[in-house]
Formats: structure tokens, sequence, C-alpha cells
């Protein structure tokens, strides 16, 4: 019992991870009906850029904060040189443009910081915390990825349902047409999505950095996983994105450790491959259909 | 023909052709402030098309548009709510996926202040301002009769009532010009003759241009009335004077009566 709890709990923190990284993924398909298969190498440069901010030895909470800057940055300028060239054409270029953007921030990053694998530092300890006498497999570190993810839902869960800003955004994924008659400026709310699509990326980056091995491709399983969440949540819905992420991250966990690590991106393939047959809108998708 | 000394919206010599179709054909027209001024014509006289060349949608060969002294000539769909003008769309053009409230607090953009920063890092500002502008997008969809609503998805509505949210949505811009598209079509009798109160009562506030083919509605409500034929004005002044006008009589009413016919064998 204390091996299913301990898998459990280590679940949901990666499924925290998942869902940070698919909650990009919705927030750019919304805005520009793209899957960004960039998402993980942006998300690897901006980590990649704390790394170098944390070895001139300002401390981890300064290269924390100017990752989440580069990544508000980062995803801003790659949609307003790459995507809009690319917005009115069959949406095939969009995603081979971002394909191509997946290897060159690769390419890019093994230049500039070689492909070794390195130790990237944790906001806090991870070591196993102890309840009673037992020690448990979750750590303040575990503690911190779900309370930041949790955060960063909630503030992007605030900006869409309370602020006149999330309204303009929704109109604007919804129905750009419409919203550009009222006079909401569209192309720059689309900007803006992907811009906060990387900031959740590089998010993510950080949290799971500390936790594998971190080189230029540490990453790509985590853009799989986090596929295989925003797929079960429904590409479009921020909410199916997180609960997405738990059910992946839980499945995974489950797989892993009850049936053996190398069998996981197998089971997430086998999660896509069942939720694309029964049900392949998602979970949550929106109910109108898409027109074509 | 039209004042052109008006504050209000002026068309002058408006040319639009499509290939070898001339859809506009040196179109000239104003609506000023605290006017209803209608325009009429059978269908594939230019009426939409007239429309969309005042929206930005349709550049016009040649010929000049201007609005409280402002040239639009290249102006985009948007800068429209800026410069005071609200329009509906024929259709509805409701955002499915937001409620009904939501729907008609968009319309308002023209005063929405808070930009991407203050999103950022004054989700409260930027808050206030979303239950300011939601209180008032309440008080309007009341006005209009449909408070009950408010919350629900506009997809779910009776047309008449979706026609309802996009005027609320027009109106919260507290727009100085109002430009209405066939505002009447599929509506009851019931929900026009209530049009056409709303919008007397309308022209204390703002100026309103109606694309309508109702003769009823535009015959009883507008102050002013442009036919349009083919493309071309073929008339304009007060009602009295267009019915009276032979050649209306000839190219629309002659239409009105087999499109009376054509709606009266389709809806049975």
């Amino acid at each position: 019992m204390r091996l299913f709890w301990n898998i459990t709990l280590g679940g949901v923190a990666e499924g925290m991870i998942f869902a940070s990284v698919a909650l990009g993924l919705v927030l750019i398909f919304r805005a520009t009906n793209v899957i960004n298969f960039a998402q993980g190498a942006m998300a690897m440069l901006t980590t990649f850029i704390a790394f170098s901010v944390f070895g001139k030895g300002v401390g981890y909470w300064p290269a924390f904060v100017v990752a989440l800057a580069c990544g508000l940055f980062l995803g801003g300028l790659v949609q307003l040189v790459l995507i809009r060239p690319v917005q009115n054409k069959p949406p095939l270029n969009a995603v081979i443009v971002t394909f191509g953007l997946l290897i060159l921030l690769e390419g890019l990053a093994g230049a500039v910081w070689g492909n070794s694998n390195r130790g990237f530092p944790a906001a806090f300890s991870q070591s196993g915390l102890v309840i009673g006498h037992t020690a448990i497999a979750f750590s303040h570190f575990d503690i911190f990825i779900v309370v930041a993810v949790l955060v960063l839902v909630v503030l992007v869960a605030a900006l869409f349902r309370f602020t006149t800003l999330g309204l303009r955004m929704r109109a604007a994924a919804f129905a750009p047409e419409a919203a550009r008659l009222l006079g909401v400026k569209v192309s720059w709310l689309l900007t803006l999505g992907w811009s906060f699509a990387a900031v959740a990326g590089a998010l993510a980056g950080l949290l799971v950095a500390p936790t594998s091995v971190f080189s230029p491709t540490f990453m790509d399983l985590i853009l799989v996983y986090a596929f295989t969440a925003a797929v079960i949540g429904g590409l479009d819905s921020p909410v199916g994105a997180v609960i997405g992420g738990l059910v992946t991250g839980l499945a995974l966990a489950y797989v892993g450790g009850y049936l053996g690590g190398a069998l996981e991106p197998i089971g997430a393939l086998v999660m896509l491959i069942v939720v694309l047959m029964i049900r392949p809108e998602g979970l949550f998708a929106r109910p109108t259909a898409r027109r074509v | 023909m039209s004042d052109a000394s008006t504050g209000g919206l002026v068309l002058s010599d408006i040319e639009v052709a499509f290939g070898g179709l001339t859809a506009l054909d040196h179109v000239s027209l104003s609506a000023g402030p605290g006017e209803v001024v209608g325009v009429i014509g059978p269908n594939g006289a230019g009426k939409t098309t007239l429309f969309n060349v005042i929206c930005g949608f349709v550049r016009p060969d040649s010929g000049t548009i201007s609005y409280a002294g402002h040239a639009m000539g290249r102006h985009q769909p948007h800068r429209l709510a800026k410069l005071g003008i609200a329009r509906t769309l024929q259709g509805v053009g409701l955002v499915p996926g937001l409620s009904v409230v939501e729907n008609v607090m968009l319309g308002a953009q023209r005063k929405v202040r808070s930009d991407f920063a203050s999103a950022l890092f004054g989700l409260a500002r930027s808050s206030r301002e979303e239950s300011a502008l939601r209180s008032q997008a309440l008080e309007l969809l009341g006005e209009l009769g449909i408070a009950e609503h408010a919350t629900k998805m506009p997809t779910a509505l009776p047309y008449g009532v979706q026609k309802r949210v996009s005027l609320a949505r027009a109106l919260i811009a507290e727009p100085t010009l109002l430009l209405l598209d066939e505002p009447a079509s599929g509506l009851s009798a019931d929900d026009m003759a209530e049009l056409g109160q709303l919008l007397r009562r309308l022209r204390e506030r703002m100026g309103v241009l109606l694309v309508e083919h109702h003769m009823d509605l535009v015959m009883s409500t507008c102050d002013r009335i442009v036919v349009l034929n083919f493309g071309r004005v073929i008339a304009s002044g007060v009602p009295e004077s267009v019915r009276a006008d032979p050649e209306v009589t000839r190219a629309y009413l002659g239409e009105e009566v087999r499109g009376a016919d054509e709606g009266g064998t389709a809806g049975a």
C-alpha cells in the first residue's frame, strides 16, 4: 500500500508538470489552431538561459524570474516572426514551422551550452518528506511543483474569466472575425496567447530540469506526454489540459511503478490511441463543431 | 442630393466593381447625428456592398468616405469602433463560446482601458473594469427586455433574442452612429414594432443608418430614405416623397410585391 501512495504522489507531481506544458499547447492551439511542437524546445531554451544566469551566482529566484520573462518574450517573438507569416496558410505549414523551430533551438542550445548531461538546481530540497517515521516519495520540491503549477492555472483561469483582456482573448479564439469587427485587435491577442503559453512552458522547464538529466533534449519526452494530456483534455480546453495532465501523470506513474519505467512512453502512446479512438475530441473540448 | 455639411457619415461618389459587375455606381449619401437614415432597395441592389464599404471590408474603387470630418478611405474594420461607429451584422455574429452578457461586454472595446501591462501586473484593476462593464451590459439587456437570458449561451436562444443581444452589443459602445444591417429580418411582427420604437428612442442618442428591406419599418422609422437599384441611387428624401416617387414604385415596390409572394410560398 505504501508503494501505491508513493507512486500516486509521484504521479501527481509529474502530472502537474505535464499540465503546465499541456496548458501551453492548449493556449496556442486555442489562439492560432497550431500544435506547437517547439513548446518543449522553447522551455528548454529558457531553462538554459536560467542556468546561465544562475551560474553568475545571482541565486535561484532571479534566474527563475529571468526564465519566465524570457518565455514571455520568446513566445511573442516566435509568433510574430515565424507563425504570423504562415497564419493564413494551411495549418500544416505552421506545424512544420514549429517542428523546424524545435530542431533549430535544440541545435542552438547544443552549440552554446554543449550536449552533455548536467544537473540543474532545485528551489527546495528533493529528499522525501518524513511523516511520523516513514519517509515518503514526495519532497519539498514536489510540493513546490504542485503549488507553482496550481498558481499558474489559477492565474490563467482568473485572466480568462475575470478580466476584459481575458474576455477579448476568448472572443479572439472563438470568433476572430466577429471580434475584429468589434474593435478587438485580434492579431495582437494571438501574439499574447503565444507569450502566455511560453511562460507556462518556461515554468515547466524549471520544474522538470532538477528531476531529470538536463541537456538540450530534456523536454522532448515531456512534450510527448503533455501532448497526450492535451489531447485527453480536448485540445482547446485549459481545464481539460490540467485534468489531462493529472490523468496522464498518474497513469504513467502506475505503468512505471508496477510494470517498469521503460514502458512509460508506450503507456502514453496507448493512452493517446485509446482516447483518439473512443473520444477524439477529448474530454473537455468546446461543444460546437469546428467549421471545415 | 446629400447634405455634406453634416458632422456625421458622408459618402460621396463611391464606386465598387466586382470584375465586370458594377455593385455601386457613384453612390453618395450622408447620415447625420440624431438622424435615422434608411437604405432600401431590392435584392442585389448593392445594400450589403454599401454596408461593407462603410465597414471597411470592401475597398471602394473610387470615391471618399468620411465620418465626423475624418477621412476613412483605407480604414480597417476594427478602426470603426474607435471612430464611434457600431454595427450589427446580417445574420447575428455573436461569439458562440461566450455567454450573452459576455458577448455584450465585448462590444465596449472602445471604452476598455486595461492593456497588456495592467492585465499582467494589475489583475485587480482589469477585474474591476470587468465587473463595471458587466453591470452595464446587464442594464442594457434589461432595457431590451432580455435580462433573463444573460448567462445563457447565445446559440441556445431564439433568433429574435439573438438579434437583440447583438443590438445590445452595438449599443454598449455608446456609438455616435449605429449601423444596422437588416435588423428586422427573421423578426415577428411584435418584435418588429418594438424595434421601431427602440430606433426612434435611439435617435436622441445617436445617428442610425439602417439597411433593410422591410418597407413598413423603414417608412415608419426613418427621417430620410435612400433607394438603391442596380448599384445606383434612384431616389432619396423623406419617406413621403420616396413613397410617391414613380421610379421607386417601378423598381422597388414591384419587386417588393413579388418578394412578398415568394416569402409567402416559402413560409407555407
